[in-house]
């Protein structure tokens, strides 16, 4: 009776784990099967086209690793990578600077903080297209804001855009511009998750402003600082954008970037064996870059 | 006295901030403002010295040259089509795989999650070229055979952005985080009065996630509503454009006509602008989720 009684039981369970079970594939089976289709069949394309010739119309190719000799001999492959570096270089600190220090202004009660958090951020809504548009007026050489700005404090601004040494300048500034608003926002609800005692009790031992932000804000704020930083970093190497809409790449090439270089390849010259050389390079500076920043963030974090 | 002093110095300290929150906000805001006064001011005084801050009158000139210079309505409508159907796609997906990683038990599970969970660090252009590939050569549509050959596939349809975008891992992982938080005791109870897995889901689970499908929602939106890239590749017929790609082909052709370049940035810029003024609060919690993920 009782021996019957436990298989019963066991059978129940078991009954009740296979329908589970079975409804949890049915749940994941078409997300599974878009994610196995869009996502890890071309990333194993992307690494086998790598070592193809490909243009579309023929077949695939195999030619072994020349794609790769090819791009380390292509100069503009080193002129967009230098010019990536370059871009990311200044858009980082840059970004990760302006997030930080408008969070630490608009992290605190004031008349009206709403209004200025909302114009902070308002940039962020709008497209990169949309932004890259109006700062082309606003960069105007002749009839642009900026240069009539600058022309009351009597400087002669630059051509802008149209300069070799100014445009991919001009591009960091927009963007950071553009897009330091959603930072601000994350540096904020980080900021608002510092438990007030650890200030409180800092105050006691007589620390001063300056220590309070040092010894308790910043560390604070450790594991939201390398998550914004990581995040710019990997959009960094991958503007486009920007200089599709604004330069076309130019002038002089000074805002070719590495993906509009792929872009270029892939979709323009329809070189997609070469593209995908190319990407690849891209996919191993980003893990590269994101293993580096993780080391250090985690190497950093006892105190 | 002392207090005075002090009291003196907060009212400096809290001018000079307002002074500087002023500034910068100006900066921010400015921008738009000159946009949407260019968009609006008649042609004689686009290129006025010394610039005029105000316009004389208001005329609507450029947007009906816009629009008729361009199918601006067209690209409006092939967006909020791509923006929304990537709204619905990505929150039934996502809720779906969000539930069953979150709350059922099935083999593979961890496997499938960490696999799910690290094709987010694999960037956009590595799966472009072999995604396009993918959607130029699907068997059976768009005039292709059953190899994939002769015809275009879903390349120029809404399909080509709608399909690679309708799962996003992003949406699966923003759901199951949620689910998590929600009490496990209500599945218990259900099962014991004989529900089905799917009616708990459905009828329990699914109604108290309003709040997340709300945030996943104007954040995909979002991303859907201002994504340049992959609609310029597999969207490039005149009549399949987005507003965003729209936009850019515009730019590029009259470059110097900044009164209706004006008048399509605000188009383009319109939509989020009004969702975000009556879903402020979702964008806040996104945010908030985003920065504490890891």
């Amino acid at each position: 009776m009782d021996f019957a009684r436990g298989i019963k039981k066991r059978e129940r369970i078991s009954s009740f784990q296979r329908h589970q079970q079975n409804m949890a594939y049915v749940f994941i089976f078409l997300p599974m099967i878009l994610f196995l289709i869009f996502v890890v069949i071309p990333s194993l394309m992307s690494l086998y086209l790598s070592f193809t010739d490909y243009n579309v119309i023929q077949t695939p190719k195999l030619i072994g690793i020349k794609n790769y000799i090819t791009l380390l001999k292509d100069q503009f492959f080193w002129i967009s990578l230098k010019n990536t570096f370059y871009y990311t270089a200044l858009y980082v600190p840059l970004g990760i600077i302006t997030a930080l220090f408008s969070a630490l202004l608009l992290n605190r009660k004031k008349i009206g903080i709403g209004i200025f958090r909302v114009s902070f951020y308002l940039p962020v809504l709008s497209s990169a297209v949309a932004t890259a548009t109006i700062w082309i007026w606003l960069l105007n050489p002749q009839y642009g804001i900026i240069n009539t700005v600058l022309g009351w404090f009597g400087i002669n601004g630059p051509a802008w855009l149209a300069d070799t040494r100014w445009a991919m300048i001009s591009i960091v500034v927009m963007s950071v511009w553009a897009s330091f608003g959603s930072n601000m926002m994350i540096f904020l609800a980080g900021l608002q998750g510092i438990p007030d005692y650890l200030y409180e009790s800092a105050k006691l031992d007589g620390a001063n402003r300056w220590q309070l932000f040092w010894y308790i804000t910043l560390p604070s704020l450790r594991s939201t600082t390398f998550f914004v930083t990581t995040m710019l970093f990997i959009n960094a190497f991958q503007m486009f954008d920007q200089a599709f809409v604004m330069t076309q790449g130019g002038p002089g090439n000074t805002t070719l970037t590495l993906v509009y270089y792929i872009y270029n390849n892939g979709f323009g010259s329809l070189r997609m064996g070469y593209a995908s050389a190319l990407s690849f390079v891209l996919f191993l500076i980003i893990l590269t870059v994101s293993l580096i920043n993780m080391r250090f963030n985690s190497e950093n974090v006892q105190f | 006295m002392n207090k005075l002093i002090k009291n003196w110095r907060t009212i400096i300290l809290d001018g000079f901030w307002y002074v500087v929150v002023i500034i910068i906000s100006i900066i921010m805001v400015m921008p738009f403002y000159w946009t949407i006064i260019t968009s609006l001011r008649p042609n004689s005084e686009m290129f006025a010295q010394p610039i005029r801050w105000i316009p004389s009158h208001i005329t609507l000139i450029h947007y009906i040259e816009a629009f008729s210079t361009v199918p601006f309505g067209r690209y409006f409508f092939n967006s909020a089509v791509l923006a929304i159907g990537g709204v619905l796609t990505n929150l039934f997906f996502g809720s779906l795989g969000g539930y069953a990683f979150a709350r059922l038990n099935f083999k593979g599970k961890r496997v499938l999650f960490i696999a799910l969970l690290s094709s987010m660090m694999i960037p956009g252009i590595v799966t472009m070229v072999p995604s396009f590939l993918v959607l130029k050569n699907f068997p059976l549509v768009g005039g292709n055979n059953i190899f994939g050959h002769g015809g275009n596939g879903f390349i120029n349809t809404y399909w080509a952005i709608l399909l690679p975008g309708a799962a996003g891992a992003f949406a699966v992982f923003f759901m199951k985080q949620f689910f998590l938080t929600l009490p496990e005791e209500l599945a218990d109870a259900a099962r014991i009065d004989g529900c089905s897995e799917f009616r708990i889901f459905w009828n329990i689970y699914l109604p108290l996630t309003k709040p997340a499908l709300a945030t996943l929602g104007v954040m995909t939106f979002q991303a859907g509503w201002n994504s340049f890239m992959w609609p310029l590749i597999v969207l490039n017929s005149q009549d399949m454009m987005t507003v965003q790609v729209g936009l850019a082909s515009f730019t590029y052709n009259h470059s110097a006509n900044y009164g209706p370049l004006m008048a399509g940035t605000v188009i383009a810029t319109l939509p989020m602008l009004l969702i975000f003024i009556y879903a402020q609060k979702y964008f806040v919690q996104g945010i908030a989720f985003t920065g504490t993920k890891n």
